[in-house]
């Protein structure tokens, strides 16, 4: 044994070992500290998300009878929907709902309890019957977004009168009409069967979830086929040349090249040189399928490499051209490792706002688009719209906006994960 | 007739030619019985019909779509009235725009005088005629390529030979777009940035220190010459990527350390997905985040301790750029760590290091070149992300590297410069062309670098 200092080799050892105990200990929890932060940060995240946007799902009614005056909707006897003062009539309704309120000013913060909205829900509804002018309808009709942020606990109103978007007066108003169970808070439907509104109690995701379901059509038609029509032709028939290996490798750079990037292409190509309307579906989704591609033929190809050489080797041997034995064989045994990678790639592209905001999607668009062509927002850029929004309930509709989006994006997975269980085979 | 009604018709004629060819070369060789006389399965005869039939129509019909409106407006102008013919070209454009609009019954901005509505009339009908002759000619094409094959079909016509190789130059077509979308990234962003570079010098925009892309309206306004010295964005960019990495790289790291190493089984299985969860939230969902959660929460930590903070701090869009990256560090971090051969570390195990040692001096110096390669990925990933920055980070150009400053970055002005309305031959919009250029080039060059390293360790373990 080799000594210094009087040491042998095992003492030497033996009196390092506490503080490399120490020293493993600290790495370990150090790792163990990396892991939660990143696990705690969603855990923060979806309980904010939650606890933000889940009162979105609920909106505050009002309980209105509004007399549906003849003079004002049908003068003459005839129907007069175009002009006829809808408003007028909601606001004396609110009148005779508080009696107490007197004064020009007074009435004019009155009536801002009521949303704009109840006027066309009174339009629709007498469009819809008719025969109900005249009488005495009992409706319940949303209330502005600030008594609805008021009810849901939103807005203190311990707070000074002048940092708070709803005044004294309209507060106890609210309370007289609470105490005549005049206001209820129930789901939400407007949320889903809107477009996009100024008017935060009237804002609805429909056009947007409608433009992404548009985009992605035209996306998934194009991109499934031609991304297993390369990776067929790659993994099958390319042989090993200088062409092929530039695809590959273009394929590889593509799916790194910042999405953004694409946006800029979209509006060159798409818009700028083949004159394609702006804001519409049709070129969103044709730029989501440059983006997706290479995902998919990614994809496609580890699922073709998947299926083993012996399946190919016995149909060839049986006499199938190498064009059969891929579409008879290799194809329908590939399919389903295709079909995740596509799903995988579809909800990527439903994520996806960068390139959508070069192409002019990002617009303020109130109908739900009916086609490939029609102007159409995206839901992400739906939710980007409505972050920028300084009112407080819109900040809630956003929190929503991102709860439906992260649930569609959880069901795609979901639907991913599920097909990769079921139609895996070993082989 | 609408093209879509045209191109169900093609298909239909097809599907048609499929069922004539396939009979045509079963009744020539005499019946059902009587298939092996046949080259190729009967089946190829229809195939090789039905592509006779659809392709060159369908071919017509693109190349006609693509053709045909700069077609009519060329006849639609050349008919105008001499005093029309001398526009400046923006006045043509608006006036073919006003003239399209009219057309199709949208509102138009100028009062409609007589040539004006001519005009009009004169579009639709061309218009009109065009889709009759493009109707006439792509079902002509259809029954003329029909006939053609019908009368090539022959028992020792190579039917399958033919349709294969058909198939196989579409396989070739599909995997090229890849190149296409390569090639078009290149020139559609190389173009626009020649042009802006003929506007503004190329030395400015790389070395300047002030960027404020305005444009005037009219020569003599103040401010008239905007700025394009992109610098501060070039730093704004690194700052907020550098805040990025600081999070990501060592988190993600130890992370796929501690799973790779430490932690039990159960503990990997939740805590994977879970982080998995995390690469694929969209970053429209970060960017909100940062803006209305982390944004205020830092600014109020900052000004507990004293310490002036902007709302729209690089730090509040770094740190969650940072936590988005972090799966992707982890991710290639570990295939990195998992590549380097149980050999070594048994070795390093068996002569008596504790586990951390084992790590930190033989298992990460071995997977060093992996683990760079997948940080080049990750840094070329932070520069190009979008979203979080659009929304967190500020709009002014700040040449700082305060953290607690508002600085842009470049695919911030990117957006600013492109949403709205543009015209696109003022150097404001061309600026972005040129900055997508400048992210192009750098993040092609981080992946190409990335990527290369990645599978070079790879294949020296394997």
């Amino acid at each position: 044994m080799a000594k210094s200092k009087g040491q042998t080799t095992r003492e030497k050892v033996e009196a390092g070992l506490p503080r490399r105990r120490r020293k493993e200990l600290m790495f370990k929890f150090v790792g163990m500290l990396a892991t939660t932060v990143g696990v705690v940060f969603l855990g923060v995240f979806f309980s904010t998300l939650i606890a933000e946007g889940s009162s979105a799902f609920k909106q505050t009614f009002m309980k209105l009878d509004i007399e549906l005056a003849e003079d004002v909707i049908a003068p003459g006897g005839e129907l007069d929907l175009a002009y006829a003062d809808f408003d007028g009539l909601v606001r004396s309704a609110l009148r005779e709902a508080i009696p107490e309120v007197s004064g020009r000013r007074d009435r004019r913060e009155l009536y801002r309890l009521v949303s704009v909205g109840a006027a066309y829900q009174l339009r629709d509804l007498v469009e819809a019957n008719p025969e109900l002018v005249g009488t005495k309808q009992t409706m319940w009709v949303p209330a502005s977004s600030n008594v609805d942020m008021l009810i849901k606990g939103n807005i203190d109103a311990e707070l000074d009168e002048s940092l708070r978007p709803i005044s004294d007066k309209q507060i106890a108003w609210v309370g007289t009409l609470q105490d005549d169970g005049r206001i209820e808070t129930r789901f939400n439907k407007a949320l889903f069967t809107n477009g996009d509104s100024r008017d935060p109690e009237l804002a609805g995701i429909k056009g947007a979830v409608m433009g992404s379901l548009y985009m992605l059509i035209v996306t998934i038609a194009l991109s499934f086929p031609i991304g297993v029509a390369a990776a067929i032709y790659l993994e099958e028939f390319a042989p090993r040349n200088r062409w092929s290996d530039l695809i590959e490798v273009n394929i590889n750079n593509l799916a790194a090249v910042p999405s953004i990037v694409f946006g800029l292409l979209g509006l060159a190509v798409f818009i700028n040189w083949a004159s394609l309307p702006r804001s519409a579906p049709l070129v969103g989704g044709l730029v989501l399928t440059l983006l997706t591609l290479p995902v998919i033929i990614i994809a496609s190809r580890a699922a073709i490499k998947a299926v083993p050489p012996s399946i190919r080797e016995a149909a060839l041997g049986l006499g199938a051209s190498q064009t059969q034995v891929v579409f008879h064989h290799v194809l329908p045994l590939a399919l389903p490792g295709m079909l995740t990678g596509t799903i995988i790639g579809m909800s990527r592209a439903l994520g996806e706002s960068a390139p959508l905001l070069m192409i002019g999607m990002v617009a303020f668009i109130v109908d739900v688009p009916g086609g490939f062509n029609d102007p159409a927002t995206a839901l992400p850029i739906q939710i980007y719209l409505w972050a920028d929004s300084p009112e407080r309930a819109f900040a809630e509709r956003t929190s929503a906006a991102i709860i439906v989006l992260l649930g569609f994006l959880l069901l795609m997975n979901l639907a991913a994960v599920i097909l990769r269980k079921r139609m895996e085979r070993k082989w | 007739m609408q093209s879509t009604t045209l191109i169900l018709l093609l298909g239909f004629m097809a599907t048609a030619a499929f069922y004539f060819g396939r009979g045509r070369s079963l009744s020539l060789v005499g019946g059902p019985g009587h298939g092996t006389a046949l080259h190729s399965l009967p089946g190829y005869y229809g195939y090789y019909v039905a592509i006779w039939v659809a392709i060159p129509a369908l071919a017509l019909l693109l190349l006609w779509v693509m053709v045909e409106p700069k077609l009519i407006v060329t006849l639609v102008v050349s008919g105008l009235p001499e005093a029309y013919r001398d526009l400046s070209p923006g006045e043509l454009n608006l006036l073919i725009n006003n003239i399209q609009n009219l057309a199709s019954g949208d509102v138009v901005s100028v009062a409609v005088d007589e040539t004006l509505q001519a005009a009009a009339n004169q579009f639709n009908q061309y218009a009109a005629q065009s889709r009759q002759i493009l109707a006439v000619l792509a079902l002509g094409f259809a029954g003329l390529g029909g006939a053609i094959a019908w009368r090539r079909i022959h028992p020792d016509l190579r039917a399958r030979n033919r349709v294969e190789r058909v198939i196989r130059w579409f396989l070739i077509a599909a995997s090229s777009i890849a190149i296409f979308t390569t090639v078009g990234i290149v020139l559609s962003v190389l173009f626009e940035a020649i042009r802006f570079f003929q506007k503004v010098p190329i030395t400015e925009f790389l070395f300047g220190l002030n960027w404020s892309p305005q444009m005037a309206i009219r020569a003599d306004q103040v401010g008239s010459s905007g700025s394009f010295g992109a610098v501060p964005l070039f730093t704004g960019t690194l700052l907020v990527t550098a805040i990025a990495m600081v999070v990501a790289v060592p988190v993600g790291l130890m992370t796929a350390i501690y799973l790779a190493e430490y932690s039990s089984a159960r503990v990997r299985a939740t805590a994977k997905p879970l982080l998995e969860v995390l690469a694929g939230i969209p970053t429209v969902v970060y960017g909100f985040f940062a803006a209305l959660t982390v944004a205020p929460w830092v600014r109020q930590a900052g000004e507990s301790v004293g310490l002036e903070v902007a709302s729209e701090s690089a730090l509040a869009a770094g740190l969650v750029m940072g936590i988005m990256i972090i799966p992707l560090v982890s991710s290639l971090s570990d295939d990195a760590i998992n590549a380097v051969p149980t050999a070594m570390r048994d070795g390093a195990l068996g002569l008596g290091s504790t586990r951390s040692e084992t790590m930190t001096k033989v298992i990460l110096p071995a997977a060093l070149p992996g683990i760079v390669g997948g940080i080049l990925l990750a840094v070329s990933r932070a520069i190009g992300e979008t979203m979080i920055v659009v929304m967190a980070a500020g709009l002014a150009a700040n040449l700082t590297a305060n953290p607690f400053e508002a600085v842009t970055t470049v695919t911030v002005q990117i957006v600013t410069l492109l949403v709205g309305d543009q015209e696109f031959d003022s150097a404001k919009t061309l600026a972005a062309f040129a900055l997508g250029l400048m992210l192009f080039v750098v993040t092609l060059f981080l992946n190409v670098i990335g990527l290369n390293v990645v599978r070079k360790y790879r294949e020296q373990y394997d």
